[in-house]
């Protein structure tokens, strides 16, 4: 059921769907980052109530589907007269900031649990021996915690970045003009297959340049796991195979 | 989410039970005829609230059925997809308020029209466009004389800038993609129901569907404060009636539909059952 006759002016129409994918999937995660660390500071407070709340947010937001969040944001906010006539209708009015927002919550839940696990995998003794060494607690996290924390985090992440440009699709139940919608509009008006089929290439194109980049930013964030530059330069000593 | 309600068909009728068991026998012995609906387009085919699917649609089949003498099975199936999986043998027959159109016969065939019902915009009451009105009160899109036209253009015009809301791969939204789009903002909605929120909440200034659908809408809570304005299309993208949509392969399927839509209009079910739903006569004529 493919027709490819006129394959180029679709991919160009459906590329036209890319500044909304791309822009609501960065837009999202950077924020999401942000409020993450954060929330996941919160969730290792000593302070109970405080780490209660944090796991609350994150078990409400990884328990619910997203689709649930996104279409009760959208069409939940457009059931209260009160709301429709506040100041902050401007924005609940936009399917664009809907699924932003909604997006957002998402990914901070999950990204805060990615981070939460990095922190956590820092061993104590390194944070007792700063502490030793007279570093106070921002000092501590700034260059002893987070570093690792971060290496350690990153593999989970670029997941989470994969996983976030493929939710963006989920915009297009609240009318939002994105990739997956315009291949929708036209899959249903001609009965074919092939919008879809370049929707997904295009998907495949774009989380191809975000695996790569985490990849790269993997390599460049762990050198004391690769071999030194300087032994490699060297020749052989032939002790390889002495054991 | 694949609900299937099971209708049973009386198989022992009457007079007319040697020449319905022939068509029958035309089919696929003894296998059921199995219909998909969307059910979320009230009247015509809707979820009550025990989750049973009923409606114009559901009535009819039932009777369509004991006419043809065939065992009849009902799937639900999201719009957007009914005609791939039509295609793909998932079921036999669509009857969802599907308009026969040009463009929809290159991939399927169609029984006869059972309904008809003209393509009207409905706005908010208490709206800038509740006024809205054309030179005349029906447009026939298949032939259009400069009136018509000239009430496109006033449609056309009032609607400049604004935004129209419209469910996903109906002739509706051909039609505002042909004539509006450009100077319109077309938004595309994956059911009705989520058309009609945003309608509410204000998200769309106007909403484009069939008049059969709005007016039991109208009357009820969930059409409080719309209205209906401008003129009936009928015609060109909005095709010629509703029918029961079935694969081209299955051409005597389709006769046998036709043959018992025929009955069922000739006798006034089909009125019946509109009237009862619809509240208006909305069956097909001719």
């Amino acid at each position: 059921m493919l027709r490819f006759d006129e394959p180029w002016t679709l991919f160009l129409e459906i590329l036209g769907g890319v500044p909304n994918t791309v822009s609501l999937a960065l837009a999202s995660l950077v924020l999401g980052f942000v409020l993450a660390v954060g929330l996941a500071l919160m969730r290792l407070s000593p302070w109970k109530p405080v780490a209660w709340l944090a796991y609350a947010y994150v078990y409400f937001f990884r328990s619910t589907p997203l689709l649930v969040q996104i279409f009760l944001i959208y069409y939940g906010t457009g059931q209260f007269e009160g709301l429709r006539e506040s100041w902050a209708w401007p924005f609940f009015r936009e399917a664009y900031w809907c699924a932003m927002l909604a997006l957002t919550l998402n990914t901070t839940a999950y990204t805060s649990e990615i981070i939460r696990g990095g922190l956590q995998a820092v061993p104590w003794g390194q944070v007792e021996a700063a502490k030793a060494c007279g570093m106070n607690a921002i000092l501590r996290l700034r260059r002893v915690i987070f570093p690792q924390a971060i290496r350690q985090a990153l593999p989970g992440y670029g997941n989470e970045i994969v996983l976030m440009v493929k939710s963006t699709s989920l915009a297009s139940t609240i009318t939002l003009l994105e990739i997956t919608l315009i291949a929708r509009k036209d899959a249903s008006s001609t009965y074919t297959l092939d919008a879809l089929v370049i929707a997904a290439a295009i998907y495949l194109f774009i989380n191809l340049l975000a695996t790569r980049g985490v990849a790269w930013l993997e390599y460049r964030l762990s050198p004391e796991l690769r071999e030194a530059r300087i032994l490699k330069a060297l020749p052989d000593p032939g002790l390889s195979h002495v054991h | 989410m694949k609900k299937t309600i099971t209708t049973l068909a009386a198989i022992a009728a009457l007079a007319v039970a040697g020449l319905a068991a022939e068509a029958a026998a035309e089919w696929k012995k003894g296998s059921p005829v199995r219909i998909a609906t969307e059910g979320a387009y009230a009247p015509w085919n809707y979820t009550d609230s025990s989750g049973k699917l009923v409606g114009f649609e559901l009535d009819l089949a039932v009777d369509l059925c004991k006419r043809m003498a065939v065992t009849c099975e009902v799937v639900q199936q999201a719009w957007e997809g009914i005609i791939p999986a039509l295609q793909a043998g998932k079921y036999d027959a669509i009857m969802a308020g599907m308009s026969i159109t040009e463009k929809r016969m290159k991939v399927i065939t169609f029984s006869r029209s059972y309904a008809a019902t003209p393509a009207v915009f409905v706005v908010k009451s208490d709206g800038p466009f509740a006024g809205l009105k054309a030179a005349v009160d029906a447009v026939t899109m298949d032939k259009i004389d400069g009136a018509e036209k000239d009430a496109i253009a006033t449609v056309k015009k009032a609607f400049a800038g604004k935004t129209i809301g419209v469910q996903i791969a109906t002739t509706h939204e051909n039609f505002l993609n042909e004539f509006v789009a450009g100077d319109v903002t077309v938004k595309t909605y994956d059911t009705q129901e989520n058309l009609d929120l945003d309608l509410q909440a204000g998200r769309v200034d106007a909403a484009l569907a069939a008049m059969s659908y709005w007016k039991p809408l109208l009357e009820k809570d969930g059409g409080k404060g719309l209205k209906m304005v401008g003129p009936g299309f009928t015609g060109g993208p909005f095709g010629n009636g509703v029918g029961a949509g079935i694969r081209q392969e299955d051409q005597a399927l389709a006769d046998m539909f036709s043959k018992a839509i025929n009955a069922a209009i000739a006798d006034g079910t089909v009125s019946k059952l509109a009237v009862q739903h619809f509240g208006f006569d909305a069956s097909a004529k001719n």
